[in-house]
Parts: C-alpha cells; sequence; structure tokens
C-alpha cells in the first residue's frame, strides 16, 4: 500500500508531465498548420514538373534517352533513401516508415542485390544503424523547415552516387500525408524517372512540340531537377506528417496522464478518509474507556 | 476579345499565381517571348529574368529564377525554382 506523501509525490510529477506533453501538443499543432501549408504548396510544383516529363519522356526513347530516365541497364545496385524526422515522440512515425524501407531492403538484398543506404533524419540513422551501418554512404539531418537548398545537397550527393555508377536504382522512403490522422508510409522510385507511374501525357490535337534548346537539353536540366523536388516534397510530407503524428501521440498522453491523475486522487482521498476514521474511532473508543 | 490564355506559375514552395490572362512575355533562355492563347505547344528552359502577365489593365510582373516553360493546349505552366511577385 502506498502512503499518502508516495501519492502525494506520483501526483504531483504526473502534472508536471501532463504540463509538457500538453505543451508539446500545442506547439505540434501550431507548427502543422504551417507545415502542412507547405506541404500541400509544393504538391502541384511535383505533379506539373511529372506531366512534363512524361510529355517529353514519350518523345525520347533509344540510345540517346538519358539514364536518369530510362536507367543504366541493370538494376543490380540500390541506393535507399529513407528520410524520416529527427526527432521522436511522434507515436510510429518515424518507426513505420524505417520498418518499410528494411522490408524493402531485406527484399532487395534476398534478390541478390547491392543494397547501400542513405538515412536523411537522425531517427532513420539510429534505427537502421544496427542492422546495416556498413552500408551507410552518407547520412544527413532532416534539419528545420525543409528548404530547396537542402533538398539540392542531397539530390547532389545522390547524383553524384549514380553518375560514379554506384547506384542503378535509386528508391526513396518517406510518409505520405493524407491527413492530419493519417500519415502512409511510402517508397518511391526517383532513378530512373519510372514513365510508368507519371501522369498521363497531355493531348496536343495534333500539333507537335516545339523545343528551345532540343529535347534532350531540356531533359538534361530537367531530370536532376526533378530528383531535387522529388526529395523537397518528400521533406515537406514528412515534416507535416511529423507534426500531425507528435500532435496525436502527445493528445494522447496528457489525457493518459489525466486518467492517472484521476485514480490516483481516487486513492490518495481513500486513503486520508481511512485515516481520519481510525483516528476518530481511537478517540473514541477511548473516550469510551473512561 | 480573344480567347483567354490559362496561365499557371508555380514555384515548390507555392503556387504563384493559377487562372486566365490576356498575355505572359517570359524571358526563354533563347530569348524572351510571349504566348497568348492557342499557341503552338512550345517547352523551354527559362533564364534569369522577368515574367509579364497582362489581364485587361493589369500587370503583374514575377522575378523567376532557375525556370522551365510548357505551353500546350491546356495553357502556359511555368515551373520556377525561385520566383517573386515584384510590386
Amino acid at each position: 500500500m502506498p502512503s499518502l506523501k508516495d501519492l502525494r509525490n506520483r501526483i504531483s510529477s504526473l502534472e508536471a508531465t501532463q504540463k509538457i506533453t500538453k505543451a508539446m501538443q500545442m506547439v505540434a499543432a501550431a507548427k502543422l498548420r504551417r507545415s502542412q501549408e507547405a506541404a500541400q504548396n509544393a504538391r502541384p510544383y511535383a505533379a506539373r514538373m511529372a506531366a512534363v516529363i512524361a510529355n517529353l519522356a514519350s518523345g525520347v526513347s533509344g540510345e540517346g534517352a538519358p539514364k536518369l530516365l530510362v536507367g543504366t541497364g541493370s538494376d543490380r545496385r540500390e541506393l535507399v533513401v529513407v528520410a524520416t524526422a529527427d526527432r521522436g515522440l511522434a507515436g510510429g512515425f518515424n518507426s513505420s516508415i524505417v520498418r518499410a524501407a528494411r522490408e524493402h531492403i531485406a527484399a532487395s538484398i534476398a534478390r541478390g542485390r547491392q543494397v547501400s543506404v542513405l538515412p536523411v533524419g537522425r531517427k532513420a540513422r539510429d534505427q537502421l544503424r544496427r542492422p546495416y551501418q556498413p552500408q551507410f554512404v552518407g547520412f544527413y539531418e532532416a534539419g528545420g523547415a525543409p528548404s530547396l537548398e537542402r533538398a539540392q545537397e542531397i539530390a547532389q550527393f545522390i547524383l553524384e552516387r549514380f553518375e560514379a555508377g554506384e547506384a542503378d536504382v535509386v528508391t526513396l522512403f518517406f510518409s505520405r500525408f493524407r491527413s492530419v490522422v493519417s500519415q502512409v508510409p511510402t517508397s518511391q522510385q526517383i532513378i530512373p524517372a519510372q514513365s510508368a507511374n507519371a501522369a498521363p501525357a497531355i493531348d496536343l490535337k495534333g500539333a507537335a512540340y516545339e523545343y528551345e534548346p532540343d529535347e534532350e537539353t531540356i531533359l538534361a536540366t530537367l531530370l536532376p531537377r526533378n530528383i531535387t523536388v522529388q526529395i523537397l516534397a518528400a521533406m515537406l510530407e514528412n515534416q507535416a506528417g511529423f507534426f500531425a503524428a507528435q500532435m496525436a501521440a502527445m493528445d494522447n498522453a496528457t489525457r493518459n496522464a489525466g486518467d492517472l491523475i484521476a485514480s490516483l486522487t481516487l486513492q490518495k482521498n481513500r486513503i486520508r478518509q481511512a485515516q481520519i476514521t481510525k483516528e476518530l474511532i481511537e478517540i473514541i473508543s477511548g473516550a469510551e474507556a473512561l | 476579345m480573344a480567347a483567354k490564355l490559362r496561365f499557371a506559375l508555380v514555384s515548390p514552395e507555392r503556387e504563384l499565381y493559377s487562372g486566365e490572362v490576356d498575355q505572359v512575355d517570359a524571358p526563354g533562355s533563347e530569348g524572351d517571348f510571349g504566348v497568348l492563347s492557342g499557341h503552338a505547344p512550345f517547352m523551354t528552359t527559362l533564364k534569369e529574368g522577368r515574367v509579364k502577365a497582362y489581364d485587361g489593365d493589369n500587370t503583374m510582373v514575377f522575378e523567376v529564377r532557375g525556370g522551365f516553360a510548357d505551353v500546350n493546349a491546356e495553357g502556359l505552366i511555368i515551373l520556377a525554382e525561385h520566383a517573386a511577385e515584384v510590386i
């Protein structure tokens, strides 16, 4: 049986915890609104880019086609980019991305592929370190608000690996922000840029496209940019999803702390009353004895 | 009055403009060009410069960098890495 003092201590410590989780929930909610907007604003750009590339891809084929578009002709080497958040306390947000990535990596290795891993986000690094540390080729922090510069830096690194022949296929793992209550771990092949999953080509009504400069030059500038945009979009989706998951997790934590406080308070009052009753009995029986 | 041109200017941060205008002038990498509605399909990279959109008496000016323009039957789309409206 815990003493009154123990109970009081536990309740006050729970109250302090509750204050923290409540504050974290409110901060996450405030940040969520901003990052949700950013993620949604980035979507038209990525979608339009995909449509433009699909358009171009239908015109370019055969020998001269850029490797970023059609691949190196092999799929032996795979680079898996796993993007998570830097911090935790967001329920299963990071773990679910990492789990999806691990399943994919295991399947790829089983098929005889040579896999390398690039974690983006401290949580991805920490959770993948144990099984796949030797396969790490680098590491980036997710950092604060995702910016184009940061995405460019990561895209540059990936492109260098690709050009050096260290990767034939690049797959990106992140969490798609579907709604405040639903974030879906998603994998996306960014190299080669699949034309199968891209948007349908626009009907030109018989007219032919004019290119300035020529198609190859446009594709050569557009494809690396596309990778940057995909990574930026993934980071923005992650950011929004992370705050949504954190808000939900902290809301739960606050509620659990409230429930615990209520039940401990009840227990504390019972003990207090029992003690008072006991004292009264002692006084009364003492008086009766006289 | 001729038909209007559907025009969208998007950067990774946000969609700066989406709507119908009369004419858009943009700085193509091989020369500035103007687009009216019914333009032939056309695709070009952009150099750093200003995109001007005319709608009636209204003129909107945007500063763009690292961009890309796509004209097709559905209108003009400008994808710019950096874009800001100039007031």
